[in-house]
């Protein structure tokens, strides 16, 4: 089996590439700091397995297995215990793996990704490597906690470096994410992105001036971009 | 003040006698150690919240690493707290990084 490592951590990468010396059939054929980097040469060569790291700089593990075109089977990385259940919403993650990692925990995974290639299911996920979609209702990871939100409590959604800050009517609710990853889980006829750093949810809408919206007490922006997209979901009076 | 005592048990473990190996990566821990320490304590000094989390999310693996196990898990705790700018674990967390410190001048 041929697989690439993707870990920022240099300890982390030398422990998964020891772990794949010491098992018969495992060839490393490179290592990567940056999960750019491996996605350019995954465009170029294919592989069996990804060793991969969640929690990296800029783009994450979970960015790295959404843009893939084509994924090969993912062996998670981490030593957040927390994002497994994110993990299995993804069919081509076989295994989860919790830093520091022990040899015997690293030859069940090998297992796992044996069984896998050889087209046995491992983890039941939703449609062609992408999250399970809900109808009305979004599942959002908090503390440890899995809360629910529904879609018509959303009243806008707002960038904050690796973080979301989601403003529901009762309450806002900071999530480890990017506005790109949550968009794709909204419903496209409710929820609209206004702005590079805004998702609003447009039924909330009050009014609408030239560059800006105000939804509740919110002043969100409009770029000029969007404002084309935005009024025309609108039920205009002309 | 923490009383565990660091140890290279995982390392040796996964070295599996091979020498080399468990050179090269204590070699690693012994370069990039005393650097990411100065940029924890740079972030802390700016009170970045967000960048002290980084940082300590990836000194919190090198603990593990050295067996510091109470370590990491104060590592984990302290993490959460930082991204919602709360400090209060940042001497306990000082301790502990002092205590890899003195160590890796003996290994």
């Amino acid at each position: 089996m041929n697989c690439i490592i993707v870990d920022d951590e240099t300890t982390a990468r030398a422990i998964v590439s020891k772990l794949c010396s010491d098992t018969q059939d495992m060839n490393v054929l490179e290592e990567f700091s940056s999960a750019i980097d491996a996605i350019k040469f995954l465009n170029k060569q294919s592989v069996d397995v990804v060793f991969l790291d969640i929690h990296m700089p800029t783009f994450t593990g979970f960015d790295f297995v959404e843009t893939l075109k084509e994924s090969p089977k993912i062996v998670l990385v981490t030593s957040d215990k927390e994002l497994a259940t994110q993990a299995f919403e993804y069919e081509n993650i076989v295994d989860y793996l919790v830093k520091p990692i022990t040899q015997e925990r690293f030859n069940k995974s090998v297992v796992k990704i044996t069984n896998a290639l050889n087209n046995q299911t491992i983890i039941n996920s939703a449609e062609n490597n992408k999250p399970a979609k809900q109808n009305n209702e979004l599942f959002i990871n908090i503390d440890h906690r899995l809360i629910k939100l529904k879609f018509d409590e959303i009243l806008l959604i707002k960038a904050l470096g690796d973080y979301i800050n989601i403003k529901t009517e009762k309450e806002d609710y900071k999530v480890h994410t990017t506005l790109k990853k949550i968009k794709e889980k909204l419903p496209q006829n409710t929820f609209i992105q206004t702005h590079r750093s805004y998702i609003i949810n447009f039924t909330k809408i009050i009014d609408i001036e030239d560059n800006s919206v105000l939804i509740a007490k919110n002043v969100v922006p409009i770029s000029r971009s969007s404002r084309p997209e935005l009024m025309q979901h609108l039920n205009l009076l002309k | 003040m923490t009383t565990e005592k660091p140890n290279l048990d995982y390392i040796k473990e996964l070295a599996g006698g091979d020498s080399s190996f468990e050179q090269k990566f204590l070699d690693i821990v012994k370069n990039e150690f005393p650097v990411e320490k100065k940029e924890y304590l740079d972030c802390l000094n700016r009170r970045d919240n967000n960048a002290t989390a980084e940082i300590v999310h990836k000194l919190k693996h090198k603990l593990n690493i050295l067996g510091l196990h109470d370590g990491y898990r104060l590592a984990v705790g302290y993490e959460e707290e930082l991204k919602c700018g709360d400090y209060k674990l940042k001497d306990d967390f000082l301790s502990v990084l002092n205590v890899i410190d003195n160590y890796i001048l003996t290994i």
